[in-house]
């Protein structure tokens, strides 16, 4: 997926020289090919992220759209205030790019996993929230933020993507994307659990049970419309994100089901809210935690 | 040119005085100790044009001190940039003039502040985006001494002078007293001269009351080529007023309108 994004500001900032890169000195092995081709448009701004986003803002007021990255965890909590003020309040052109969303660094521990970010990042006006499911989606991601003004996060899985689709899917901005049919449950997934959504339905097939597999790359803002169409047509809405459970996706789905006044039955997928004690690789941890396709499929039946 | 400078100074401070009074607003001890900084920045030094506020080649002034905003609105109003009677919504339900500056509500404002230790770092975006574009404006950056405790102030600090941002200068308002006590007895900064030094800035340190020191200094930014240059400005929190002089309790205090009065006098007699 970071290769992808890589891949797509090297597009935008050959067409657009008002494009720049900043770093917190993280993206090794993938900055790089960006640094080589614009050396004046890249910065690594060292391990400083409060100082990172607030040069971002200046450079934005220059009139450029910049672009900075980091590991999710560090770059939406270690600068939070300076997203709120520098970024949001002043309505600014700079793109946060998040690297390991959830569990991606499984055995790093809990200081390298991003739980709380799309939470946080939600609470903030003008922010625009991006969980693209694999690199396809990670692409448009990139391409869609850019053309949007005002600040955005970019929440990037790390590590290799499900193959999910077999022609390139018709993405909209605010939009949630129907990946597969079906009519007696809807999986509502945002960012890289997609690939799991969709062996859980084949499990789920095997019960006899039809699952439509709805894509939110665009978290805020929220495809309302086609939640409450979706809420109206199957059973059992279920949401599944790799973030807690507290705030942030699901959270947001329950927000538009519970004020429209729908009955509908409705559960949440997530990371839930404790620190993991243990450790292990994302797909060990995904499936201690109830998200792997099996924990999933469980779920649903048990719910339906 | 001193004369004609102390003449605004003195406006400012009484402009000043009326809105922290009319607002009953806090802050007018930080708004008092930098009012000859930001009369010398806006009527000697910074290249601006008040009809046209976002003349692309201007200097950048950031008030990273946000709580100082009623001295930037009266210098904003005293240099042209809006009229001013304007002064008067200051404070006032539904105004724009809101006890700390915001962008794009009133000419002039660059950035929003208010939260202590963004400006520095904002500024040097401004000034690395003037050294990309090759273009020759300058960003100067007001600091008061009890941001210097937040840790965001330094990582710019090793930020300017890593990129060698020579058009970027910031200004310490060092009045030696934040929000709840001295800043010697809240947390030290000295040696502050040699922490900015060992950090690569070039720093100088005046009396930020003396008006000639004050042009005279940021005339010559920057002081070495290559490096971000640094102001200390040893000033009087308060300054101008005898009662407000040097007082934690005029950080919170507004006048009543026997304070008001008198404060009004002193300034017009100095």
């Amino acid at each position: 997926m970071r290769k992808a994004i890589v891949s797509r500001l090297i597009k935008l900032a050959v067409k657009d020289p008002g494009v720049f890169l900043l770093t917190g000195d993280l993206g090794f092995s993938y900055l790089e090919a960006f640094a080589e081709k614009f050396p004046r448009r890249f910065f690594n701004i060292g391990v400083a992220e409060q100082n990172m986003i607030g040069v971002a803002a200046g450079l934005a007021l220059s009139g450029k759209k910049v672009f900075v990255y980091s590991i999710a965890t560090f770059v939406s909590m270690r600068a939070f205030e300076q997203i709120k003020i520098d970024l949001c309040y002043q309505n600014l052109n700079v793109k946060i790019i998040g690297a390991g969303a959830g569990l991606s660094y499984g055995n790093y521990g809990a200081t390298h996993y991003a739980l709380e970010d799309v939470a946080i990042m939600r609470v903030l006006p003008n922010m625009k929230i991006f969980c693209p499911a694999n690199s396809i989606e990670a692409d448009w991601v990139v391409r869609t933020a850019y053309q949007q003004s005002g600040p955005a996060y970019i929440r990037s899985a790390k590590g290799y993507d499900d193959a999910v689709y077999s022609k390139p899917p018709k993405l909209k901005f605010g939009k949630g994307l129907i990946v597969k049919p079906g009519k007696d449950v809807a999986l509502l997934v945002s960012g890289a659990l997609l690939g799991n959504a969709l062996k859980a339905r084949k499990i789920l097939k095997t019960q006899s049970i039809s699952t439509r597999i709805i894509s939110f790359p665009t978290v805020k803002p929220l495809d309302k419309q086609l939640i409450l169409k979706t809420a109206r047509q199957t059973k059992v809405i279920f949401t599944l994100e790799e973030t807690s459970i507290v705030g942030g996706f699901g959270s947001a789905v329950a927000e538009i089901l519970a004020e429209a006044g729908l009955a509908t039955k409705f559960k949440r997928l997530a990371l839930p809210d404790f620190y993991p004690e243990k450790l292990g690789s994302q797909a060990y941890l995904r499936d201690q935690l109830g998200l792997s396709p099996e924990k999933i499929s469980q779920t649903v039946l048990k719910t339906l | 040119m001193a004369h004609k400078l102390t003449i605004h100074a003195k406006n400012i401070r009484q402009a000043v005085l009326h809105m922290v009074y009319e607002a009953q607003a806090s802050h007018v001890g930080g708004c008092f100790s930098c009012v000859e900084i930001l009369t010398a920045l806006y009527f000697e030094i910074l290249k601006i044009k008040p009809e046209k506020p976002d003349w692309p080649e201007r200097d950048r002034f950031i008030l990273s001190k946000g709580h100082a905003a009623a001295t930037l609105y009266a210098i904003l109003a005293e240099a042209g940039f809006f009229p001013k009677q304007r002064l008067r919504e200051y404070g006032l339900n539904g105004s724009l003039f809101s006890g700390h500056p915001v962008l794009n509500k009133i000419p002039g404002v660059e950035v929003s502040t208010g939260s202590l230790g963004h400006g520095l770092a904002i500024g040097a975006g401004l000034a690395l985006a003037a050294k990309h574009n090759k273009k020759p404006y300058r960003t100067f950056v007001l600091l008061s001494d009890g941001e210097c405790d937040e840790g965001a102030v330094w990582e710019t600090a090793l930020f300017g002078a890593h990129h060698q941002l020579d058009n970027l200068v910031a200004i310490i308002d060092y009045n030696k007293i934040q929000a709840f006590g001295r800043t010697n007895e809240v947390l030290n900064l000295e040696p502050l001269k040699k922490k900015w030094q060992a950090f690569g800035w070039s720093v100088k340190e005046i009396d930020g009351h003396n008006l000639t020191q004050v042009v005279k200094n940021l005339s010559s930014v920057p002081w070495q080529k290559k490096q971000p240059s640094l102001l200390i400005a040893h000033t009087i929190k308060g300054k101008g007023v005898s009662f407000i002089e040097d007082s934690l309790f005029w950080h919170y205090h507004s006048p009543d309108k026997n304070e008001l009065e008198k404060g009004l006098k002193e300034i017009n007699q100095t």
